[in-house]
């Protein structure tokens, strides 16, 4: 990663069997956002996505890095039980509580050619941390 | 792996000496080159099972083992609950009971041919497969109840199938002792309309060729000659395994203070076996596999209707179904005496030697069917429990080849429609809804499935039967 480049942006990282997430921006949350949008293109280009449905969030936990697990996987389980794709975040967080938006639709086979679907966010390269450029980077492996 | 890290015992067994705080040594039952392919993390992996309370004489990988999270994929550990064992959430992995089952046909070759494209296209009509699809079966609350308890069995009394089918299961198609209260409702909410779906990935259904046996008397004896037409199917516990695994993780993560645990990875998130949350997650769990059970009967259904269609004398009997990713109450002997221990597989088969009380009264001379996935365009293999593996991993073998590449990679190596047709022209049907998922899982993305079965044949982990190719491949 170039932690010298300030915009925030996502990308992935190789892991034998599965696949890992990163997010980076300028804030916590919004490391939370771009990894969120990391966890979308593993299955669907969230280009294709339109964004005219939202869901809210909320998560808990003792830590930033559980907290963010616990987004990823709130995701992840209203992807699979409402067969829905998401391609644009809002996440607030406080004292590592968030409250997060999430705007996407219904999947679409043939529009969206979707391909793996994510199981679940595990603990696997697990970090939320801060660069020294003041950038915050959100990442761990998920299982696919 | 550096293999100046391990200790050679013999051809196929290394050795990592206990160090630190690893409380038994590490075991890889592989060959030199497998080992020396394995991934560093792999080395981290299995000697940070080692340091689990309550491990039993050793942290195991076998021939396929590759980095996973928390255990290496290919690993195995058994705890003991007189000794202060822990069950682990991580141990067993989000894919509760993920598994291969195999079907007899009764046809050849030069039965399939005729009528491939047709069979290919209602095969996939008919078997759910990819990101969003759903089954056609609803569960309210009481009949995901009754699931969650009776697995395969349940199946079967709801017309998925044969009775006949539920001696070729493991558990006898039904795991004891699940808990479906212990399943929280958004575990089941995700599940109630994915039952009789394959899911994505590298999970498949496909209809393969037996191109070489081996060691005759064994083939002989599961009935299978070159040119039989087998069906192979590969899925797991859905959604419902997926919330499990998540949900328990996090418990077990927060939990472990509590116990005394100190965790090297939070990924091998884990709670004495005799707590409550052990007790717990050993119920859901449970629960998990009958759901996979299930869910792998009702899709034989959905292939046997599709059969029925278009080739109405073929006979789909089932050979076995196997599962990978589980934690079992099992009797082993360790030194003379027999111990009852709750063995960990994680992207591990259950490979039982001949006598074996759990394995069917008719496969008993032969020993457990073990059945290994390969790729969509390479091979799969069928092997046997030995009795030599009983005092090995706890009688276990490898699952399937494991990736060589990510699947970012194998999307620049490879376009979906290419696969497709390169792999046509070599007389293999795909049929998936995404041409990137194709890419993805490209025959060359994956390892030497070849190899990882030698070894474990060579390591005297499981015996070799049959190699089959695929002919038709629905992926999701």
């Amino acid at each position: 990663m170039d932690a010298s480049e300030p915009s925030p942006r996502w990308e992935h990282f190789p892991h034998d069997a599965d696949m890992g997430i990163r997010g980076i921006g300028h804030s916590k949350a919004a490391a939370f956002e771009q990894a969120a949008l990391a966890l979308t293109a593993i299955t669907i280009d969230p280009d294709k996505i339109h964004p005219n449905l939202k869901r809210t969030f909320s998560c808990e936990a003792p830590d930033d890095e559980l907290l963010f697990v616990d987004w990823l996987n709130a995701l992840v389980c209203e992807m699979d039980t409402h067969k829905m794709v998401f391609a644009r975040f809002h996440v607030m967080i406080n004292n590592h509580q968030m409250e997060a938006s999430a705007w996407g639709e219904s999947v679409d086979r043939q529009r969206h050619e979707p391909a793996v679907e994510v199981k679940g966010a595990t603990y696997t390269e697990l970090s939320v941390h801060q660069l020294p450029n003041g950038c915050w980077v959100a990442q761990c492996v998920v299982d696919v | 792996m550096d293999l100046s890290l391990l200790t050679p015992v013999s051809e196929h067994e290394w050795h990592i000496l206990p160090t630190g705080k690893m409380r038994v040594p590490g075991i890889v039952y592989a060959s030199e080159d497998l080992v020396r392919e394995m991934d560093h993390k792999v080395y981290e992996q299995i000697t940070n099972v080692a340091t689990l309370p309550g491990i039993v004489q050793a942290s195991y990988a076998m021939p396929d083992a590759h980095w996973g999270y928390g255990f290496p994929i290919g690993g195995v550990a058994a705890f003991d609950a007189n000794r202060g064992g822990v069950v682990s959430a991580g141990g067993v992995g989000f894919d509760i009971s993920c598994g291969v089952r195999a079907l007899y046909t009764g046809l050849k070759k030069k039965d399939i041919e005729p009528v491939k494209q047709k069979l290919a296209d209602i095969l996939y009509r008919n078997v759910p497969a990819g990101v969003g699809s759903t089954g056609r079966l609803h569960l309210d609350t009481k009949g995901m109840h009754a699931m969650l308890s009776g697995g395969a069995q349940w199946a079967v009394k709801h017309g998925y199938g044969r009775p006949e089918d539920l001696h070729r299961i493991e558990e006898r198609g039904c795991m004891q002792g699940a808990l479906p209260d212990s399943v929280s409702d958004q575990a089941k909410t995700r599940q109630q309309d994915e039952m009789g779906t394959l899911g994505s990935g590298n999970h498949y259904l496909e209809i393969q060729e037996v191109v070489e046996t081996f060691h005759d008397p064994l083939s002989q004896q599961l009935g299978i000659q070159n040119g039989d037409i087998l069906v192979s199917i590969h899925c797991g516990s859905r959604g419902l395994g997926h919330q499990i695994g998540t949900e328990f993780l996090k418990k077990m993560v927060m939990a472990a203070g509590k116990y005394g645990i100190t965790l090297p990875d939070r990924e091998l998130a884990c709670a004495p076996i005799d707590s409550p949350l052990g007790q717990e997650y050993l119920g859901a769990m449970r629960a998990a596999i009958n759901c996979a059970l299930a869910n792998r009967q009702i899709v034989t259904h959905l292939v046997r209707q599709a059969f029925a269609d278009i080739l109405p004398h073929a006979d789909l009997r089932l050979m076995y179904d196997v599962s990978h990713n589980t934690c079992k109450v099992e009797e082993h002997v360790i030194g003379n005496q027999s111990r009852r221990l709750f063995v960990h597989r994680k992207g591990a088969t259950r490979a039982f030697g001949p006598g074996h009380p759990d394995i069917p009264p008719d496969l008993q001379a032969i020993g457990q069917p073990v059945l290994i996935g390969g790729t969509m365009g390479t091979f799969s293999y069928l092997l046997v429990g030995t009795a030599e593996s009983m005092n090995m991993a706890y009688g276990s073998a490898c699952h399937g080849a494991g990736r060589s590449m990510s699947r970012h990679q194998a999307t620049r190596l490879w376009q979906g429609g290419a696969v497709i047709e390169d792999l046509a022209k070599e007389g293999i049907l795909i049929r998936s809804p995404s041409k990137r998922g194709v890419a993805e899982e490209a025959p060359g993305a994956y390892k030497d499935v070849t190899a990882v079965v030698d070894a474990a044949e060579a390591a005297q982990l499981a015996r070799k039967v049959a190699k089959m190719r695929p002919l038709i491949c629905i992926k999701g």
